[in-house]
């Protein structure tokens, strides 16, 4: 493993685990405040056991989540150093302001978790709402960030000078909306089905039924909502995509050559030295129509970029296609859901639902894995599209392979403790959280 | 708007020395309690800094944020020649962050909180060690680089004695704002009470041995440091001052003033850093064959009136939130 390449690895890492703490930590905290709600509403104990024992889970994963963010803020510096000289002032406009909306979002945790019995009840219940509305604030704003990477704006690029700089244009480039949609989309998605999965299968094993009923009745509702809204904004996404970075849409699609009435590929194995796709499923003007609204609209396939401008193309189709299956499933499963709600009131606890529920647990962290892997690869060899390589924004010190060993360690063993903490909240839940009223205050409670 | 973004990134690294400062030195104080009064102490600990901790971090990403949105080049020539502290820093934090926050929310109290806490406190000493050590190398022209060998341009440039110097000497006055803070924590509590000013009196000397040792160092190394404190008037004056409080601190600290010299410490910081930071400016970083100008190195005009108003703003949110969350928490303590 080269320098280059262990630096790549290292931030695909880094990010690869940030993104799953902080879409958990962005979301969770609208699933506390609804049951909070629930229970200010109805007075009922088990809602507020339920919002006690989700924000443990917020505060996991808010504490995870900022210092894997900390650690990302670092790395752009330590490992791309030449292209934070250059792109910083340019781009670093939503970072300023996600500082203000995670500071935000760090002092309302404060009142939440700590404020229990101390403030007005509304007061206190808004601050929670405020933990969500903030930590959605700083996710949007990040991604704006790199919305930028993928479609440069704000500057005008001449000689290899930066010049008239204009951060807020940067910040609002064409990429941010369509991003952040389905960004944020995908976090609800992924999270509630998570966590509805994992209510789902202590509902099958009998245990705490009344709390985990509850509980996965909040976290579906969003997951399913989510999952529905996804594919309308996936197809923004492509549209997107189709103009302003057709060469990604191409190796997404593994579409060698540029042809009208383009098909879709489903499946099948690239083959990048034959230029052609083997055992794929192929529906005739499809991509045509998702890319540009026509079916006999042209699609530029690879053939229409240097070689040297190609991204990976096995990995960026292989990651598509995982992330519209599992999308796809997901959207199926909540079609489902909303059609038992509406119809069959026994459906809603039958068992093979709520099984389903617990096979489609990882779904939709698999998704957003391999739906960053498409952006992310699918903008190689750039990491400015168009204007800066990533091989000539790495930092010139040699021997990053061990850096990148060290975070693989650390990542790997801080992932096994979240799990195997996770593993005793839930465990714990008889004990802790579904006791009457009096009882609800864990002994290791903050006081 | 320079002068604003300028003075935010000052305030910040000084708040987050003495607010994260204060974090951090709670961690090595527990690592030097006796195991009898051991958990005492982790549950004052707790109980003092659980509420605020996660915003106190928060300063060092602003901090960090303002440096590479306004200061690229000074960014970038940091994050190259002082990778390896900088690393060791970042695993410092994560290991804190999350190990403080595993050990109050794992619903099972067990051995793990063994590991937790051995992690907690050995990585709160280690990090503002490499914190002292990485802003001790920036500003003290150890970084060469024309430098030819992997020694020389990324081990030597941080891992001397006067950067290792500094580093104990932040870590001390970590360890001294910690436990002054704490002593007014504990108001209700005589004994332990008592055992926060043995601590705070302890963590004092060894800020003045280790801030000795630096000037000590500072003369083996070449570094200028006498001239930078004493050089020039403000120096002197912030020096002086710091030690008149210094004096008042030791006379007022049984005496259970715990606002006074909470303010004291704070304000003997501030000092510290105003009188090793005041001689530099505007060079934030000295390199062996120049130096790296915050005025010269700023980014373009717009970036930093950008900045400016995001600072600003963002300051009128932040600030009134911040003081309302330590209000409310110091108010009702048991």
């Amino acid at each position: 493993m080269n320098d280059f390449i262990a630096a790549r690895s290292q931030m695909a890492l880094s990010l690869g685990f940030h993104i799953i703490f902080s879409c958990i930590g962005m979301v969770m905290p609208f699933f506390m405040a609804v049951s909070h709600l629930y229970y200010l509403r109805t007075g009922k104990p088990v809602y507020k056991n339920l919002t006690k024992a989700w924000s443990k889970g917020v505060a996991i994963f808010f504490a995870t989540g900022a210092v894997s963010g900390t650690v990302l803020s670092f790395e752009l510096g330590l490992l791309w150093p030449e292209f934070m000289k250059h792109a910083g002032p340019i781009f670093g406009m939503p970072f300023s302001l996600e500082g203000t909306a995670f500071f935000i979002e760090a002092i309302a945790l404060g009142f939440f978790l700590y404020g229990w019995n101390r403030f007005n009840k509304w007061f206190h219940w808004a601050t929670g709402v405020l933990v969500g509305v903030s930590g959605l604030v700083s996710g949007i704003l990040v991604v704006a960030a790199n919305a930028w990477m993928n479609s440069p704006a704000g500057f005008d690029y001449v000689n290899g000078q930066y010049l008239n700089i204009d951060p807020i244009a940067a910040m609002f480039n064409d990429a941010w909306f369509s991003q952040a949609l389905h960004m944020s989309l995908a976090a609800f998605a992924a999270t509630g089905f998570a966590v509805a999965g994992i209510h789902a299968l202590m509902i099958l094993r009998k245990r705490n039924v009344e709390f985990h009923s509850k509980a996965f009745r909040i976290a579906a509702i969003f997951g399913t909502v989510a999952a529905i809204l996804q594919p309308l904004s996936g197809d923004i996404s492509a549209k997107d995509v189709a103009k302003r970075q057709p060469i990604k849409l191409a190796a997404m699609e593994a579409h060698f050559q540029t042809e009208k009435k383009a098909a879709f590929v489903i499946g099948g194995i690239p083959d990048e030295k034959n230029k052609k796709v083997n055992h794929a499923v192929k529906i005739p003007g499809v991509l045509s129509f998702l890319a540009h609204g026509d079916f006999n609209a042209e699609v530029k396939g690879l053939d229409a970029f240097p070689e040297d401008q190609h991204p990976p193309v096995a990995i960026t189709h292989y990651a598509f296609q995982v992330m519209i299956g599992l999308g796809m499933l997901m959207m199926g499963l909540a079609l489902l859901y909303f059609f038992a709600l509406w119809k069959k009131k026994n459906w809603l606890f039958s068992r093979w639902l709520l099984r389903l529920f617990v096979i489609a647990t990882p779904m939709g962290f698999i998704a957003v894995e391999a739906g960053w892997t498409v952006t992310e690869v699918g903008r190689q060899p750039w990491i400015i599209y168009g204007i800066m390589r990533t091989s000539e924004a790495v930092t010139p010190m040699p021997g990053i392979v061990y850096s990148f060993y060290i975070f693989t360690a650390m990542y790997l063993s801080l992932s096994l403790i979240v799990i195997y903490m996770l593993y005793r909240q839930i465990r714990m839940v008889g004990t802790l959280y579904d006791v009457p009223e009096k009882d609800t205050e864990p002994q290791n409670a903050p006081a | 708007m320079i002068y604003v973004v300028i003075t935010f990134l000052w305030a910040s690294i000084l708040l987050y020395l003495l607010m994260g400062g204060a974090d951090f030195g709670a961690g090595i104080l527990e690592l030097f309690t006796s195991r009898k009064n051991r958990r005492k102490t982790r549950k004052t600990l707790y109980q003092a800094i659980g509420p605020i901790w996660e915003a106190n971090h928060m300063w060092l990403i602003i901090a960090i944020v303002i440096l590479f949105v306004g200061f690229p080049g000074i960014y970038a020539t940091m994050s190259v020649y002082l990778h390896i502290p900088l690393t060791v820093m970042l695993i410092g934090i994560i290991a804190r962050g999350t190990a403080f926050t595993f050990r109050h929310y794992d619903a099972v109290v067990d051995e793990m909180q063994y590991v937790y806490n051995k992690i907690f406190v050995y990585s709160s000493f280690i990090t503002p060690l490499f914190l002292g050590i990485i802003a001790a190398s920036a500003v003290s022209g150890q970084i060469n680089t024309n430098a030819t060998s992997f020694a020389d341009a990324y081990i030597f440039s941080w891992l001397n004695l006067f950067s290792v110097a500094v580093g104990f000497f932040t870590a001390s006055i970590c360890a001294y704002l910690a436990a002054i803070y704490l002593i007014g924590e504990t108001k209700l509590v005589p004994d332990e009470r008592q055992r926060f000013i043995v601590k705070a009196r302890s963590a004092n000397i060894a800020a003045l041995v280790s801030g000795a040792l630096v000037f000590i160092a500072a003369e083996i190394e070449n570094v200028p440091v006498k001239n930078w404190v004493f050089g020039n008037l403000p120096g002197i004056l912030a020096i002086a001052l710091a030690t008149a409080s210094l004096i008042l601190m030791w006379y007022l600290i049984n005496k259970g003033r715990s606002v006074v010299i909470r303010v004291l410490a704070g304000f003997q910081v501030a000092m510290i850093l105003f009188a090793t930071t005041y001689i530099h400016y505007p060079n934030i970083v000295v390199l062996d064959n120049g130096y790296l100008s915050l005025i010269e190195h700023q980014g373009h005009e717009k970036t930093i009136r950008a900045l400016g108003w995001a600072l600003l703003l963002g300051s009128i949110f932040i600030l009134p939130a911040l003081f309302y969350l330590i209000y409310s928490f110091k108010r009702k303590k048991v």
